[in-house]
């Protein structure tokens, strides 16, 4: 299988300290992957740094099938170039419509003059009304984003993550905060979407992870401890002895 | 409910936007009245120096507006907007200046037995202009002043170029939030201190004067040009409303407000922030250096003092006063702040005796305003757009009202909005 990310010997430190150390870290162009670790192991500085939104000291970020190079691109254009992210706390525009923030993050051009003579298609209102019944928000689509509650507005980030239409989702703790109910509808909207593209899931909680049936990454201090089924890594040493807190 | 806020992207401008209609129609009739009673081609009960005044506020609004996208809308606290307004009455200013004395010493000169040259009337122009400073030759940035067409181009030109000049550097390099604020003070200053040197080429501390003489209307008396000009604003303005309003509706206003918002959220969804902000940055200078090129020539004068940042200051309190981030509450609050400043500091605000100190309103005024802005920032940051949400939820009060959490008394959405 032809690989859609390639990171590559990355390294990144800040004030002297190693939040990276030579990961390396390959998916594929339709894979599920958690990825698991401590604290501090560096997860989220993973995602910084594939979002372009922090640029390693060494290291390769090998991108799709013309092998574009991330780490020379602008958080803007890896966005286009198809990598969606959602953030740990909820991040939506609290001030506008759920209709707003659809439509916002909705595959489209992106070019200030073309989106100044945007006007929505039928298709681009069809698509959002279809996101907004899949996250369950068909009936709030008028309502200010800042009223919803807590899991709405994670569901919400998600909508707008599926909108982008992207091939690589990064979804930074998406359970978090979530009734049982709310983490199965969740479960379920990001295996169907790991059928047509690569997610990448980074989660604290084992359950969520154990459901998400799927390969696992375990980061420790920066870089890859041990890789494989959700049953082999539990069963490693390491990775009892760093992780699972023995 | 779900249709309505699809169909939101796509309604016409007017009903997307019924502030609209309301705030064009209100212009229009105070046009009119004002027009009717003036002094001159109307009533005469409003005196030509009032309508003068009125046509300013006009303008005022106008660059008010711009600010309010940049900063309302956009986020960018923008200390540099009168610069650039400042320049479009520099550049109308040259022209006016040029053309007007270019009349006088043709008509001086033409009493002489020989007919002038070409360079004499040029010297001519020069040493009336220039005198004043000590110098008796136009500076390079002359070159076209003799031109009507290249100085209005300029008066939305040079702003233009300088804001992109300026914004490209600063957006480029994710310069945000009070670190922009300080920049573009400094350029605001660095540009009014460089205008007061007398070598500048324009005037220094003496600026451009005797604008409100329209080159070739001598015949034309001033109360009939200030209806004049005072139509050219209101129409200004009208227009800069709809741009605006055109600007902030639809997907584009709603990029603009998830930027100030929160902009790194918008790089992740694949949007050049750099590019929108530069565009808004530009656009909004451009509004500001027409709103200037009306302004001074109703005022008669310009100098480098009405470019200093406290001038940029000033109109960032107006927007607030007004409130942010909607069109009409820009206009409202500078209309009602400067003309209460202009009654204030005109000396026909009463003195009030407190007995063991006088306060006289032409000192006091400042920290009168200075408080209300602090006020307003404090306890009405919506200002006093915020009371028409008051009207506007009396008449609806239930946009719609299901419990927020899953427990009995748990913050309705109502409140929750808040």
């Amino acid at each position: 299988m032809s690989m859609l990310l390639e990171v590559d010997g990355v390294s990144v430190s800040f004030d002297g300290f190693k939040a990276i150390n030579n990961l390396t870290f390959q998916i594929g162009e339709a894979e599920m992957r958690a990825v698991i670790g401590p604290n501090g192991a560096g997860k989220t500085t993973f995602m910084d740094i594939v979002t372009g939104k922090t640029r390693p000291d060494e290291g390769k970020v090998i991108w799709g099938e013309k092998s574009q190079n991330l780490l020379a691109m602008t958080e803007a254009q890896i966005a286009q170039a198809g990598i969606g992210r959602k953030f740990q706390r909820p991040t939506v525009f609290e001030n506008q419509t759920v209709a707003e923030n659809l439509m916002l993050a909705l595959k489209n051009a992106r070019g200030p003059f073309s989106v100044l003579r945007f006007k929505a298609a039928a298709q681009d209102r069809e698509k959002v009304a279809e996101l907004a019944d899949q996250i369950g928000l068909l009936g709030a689509l008028a309502r200010k984003s800042g009223e919803l509650s807590h899991g709405q507005k994670q569901w919400l980030e998600i909508g707008m993550l599926l909108a982008q239409d992207p091939q690589l989702l990064l979804v930074d703790e998406p359970a978090a905060g979530m009734t049982p109910d709310e983490r199965e509808h969740t479960t379920e909207i990001l295996v169907e979407a790991a059928k047509t593209r690569a997610v990448v899931v980074v989660e604290h909680d084992m359950e969520f992870v154990r459901r998400l049936n799927c390969r696992v990454t375990v980061l420790h201090e920066g870089s890859v401890l041990a890789e494989g089924s959700l049953d082999h890594v539990t069963s490693d040493e390491r990775v009892i002895e760093v992780y699972l807190g023995r | 409910m779900a249709d309505m806020a699809l169909h939101g992207v796509r309604r016409p401008l007017i009903v997307r936007h019924p502030s609209l209609l309301i705030f064009l129609t209100c212009l229009a009739l105070f046009t009119v009245a004002v027009t009717l009673l003036a002094e001159g081609v109307g009533m005469g009960v409003i005196s030509t120096s009032f309508v003068k005044t009125l046509g300013k506020t006009l303008c005022l609004c106008l660059v008010a507006l711009a600010m309010d996208l940049v900063w309302g809308y956009t986020g960018i606290l923008s200390l540099g907007h009168m610069a650039f307004f400042g320049i479009g009455g520099y550049a109308i200013g040259m022209w006016l200046m040029y053309a007007r004395t270019e009349i006088i010493v043709r008509d001086s000169l033409a009493q002489a037995p020989l007919p002038p040259t070409v360079t004499e009337i040029s010297d001519g122009i020069a040493n009336q202009i220039f005198g004043v400073v000590g110098a008796s030759e136009f500076p390079a940035i002359w070159a076209l002043a003799h031109s009507f067409p290249a100085q209005l181009a300029f008066v939305v030109l040079v702003p233009g170029l300088l804001a992109l000049i300026f914004g490209w550097l600063a957006f480029r390099s994710r310069v945000t939030g009070v670190y922009l604020s300080i920049l573009t003070q400094a350029m605001t200053l660095a540009l009014s201190l460089y205008l007061f040197q007398n070598d500048s080429g324009l005037r220094g501390n003496n600026g451009l004067s005797g604008l409100q003489n329209l080159p070739g209307f001598d015949d034309v008396p001033q109360s009939s040009v200030s209806i004049a000009f005072f139509w050219a604003s209101a129409l200004a303005l009208a227009l800069g409303y709809l741009l605006c309003s055109f600007i902030v509706s639809g997907k584009f206003g709603s990029v603009l407000r998830a930027i100030r918002d929160d902009e790194a959220r918008v790089r992740f969804l694949g949007y050049s922030v750099e590019a929108y902000k530069l565009i808004v940055f530009v656009i909004t200078a451009m509004i500001a250096g027409v709103a200037g090129a009306l302004y001074y020539p109703q005022a008669g004068i310009i100098n480098p003092a009405e470019i200093a940042p406290i001038a940029s200051i000033y109109l960032a309190v107006w927007v607030a006063i007004g409130g942010r981030g909607r069109l009409y509450g820009a206009v409202i609050g500078t209309a009602f702040v400067s003309l209460l400043s202009s009654w204030f500091t005109g000396g026909q605000a009463p003195d009030i005796n407190l007995g063991f100190a006088v306060i006289q309103w032409v000192d006091w005024w400042t920290i009168l305003l200075g408080l209300s802005f602090v006020a307003v920032t404090l306890f009405a940051p919506k200002g006093i757009g915020g009371l028409i949400d008051l009207i506007e939820e009396r008449r609806s009060p239930d946009r719609h009202g299901a419990d927020l959490g899953p427990d009995a008394g748990a913050l309705r959405e109502k409140e929750a909005s808040k």
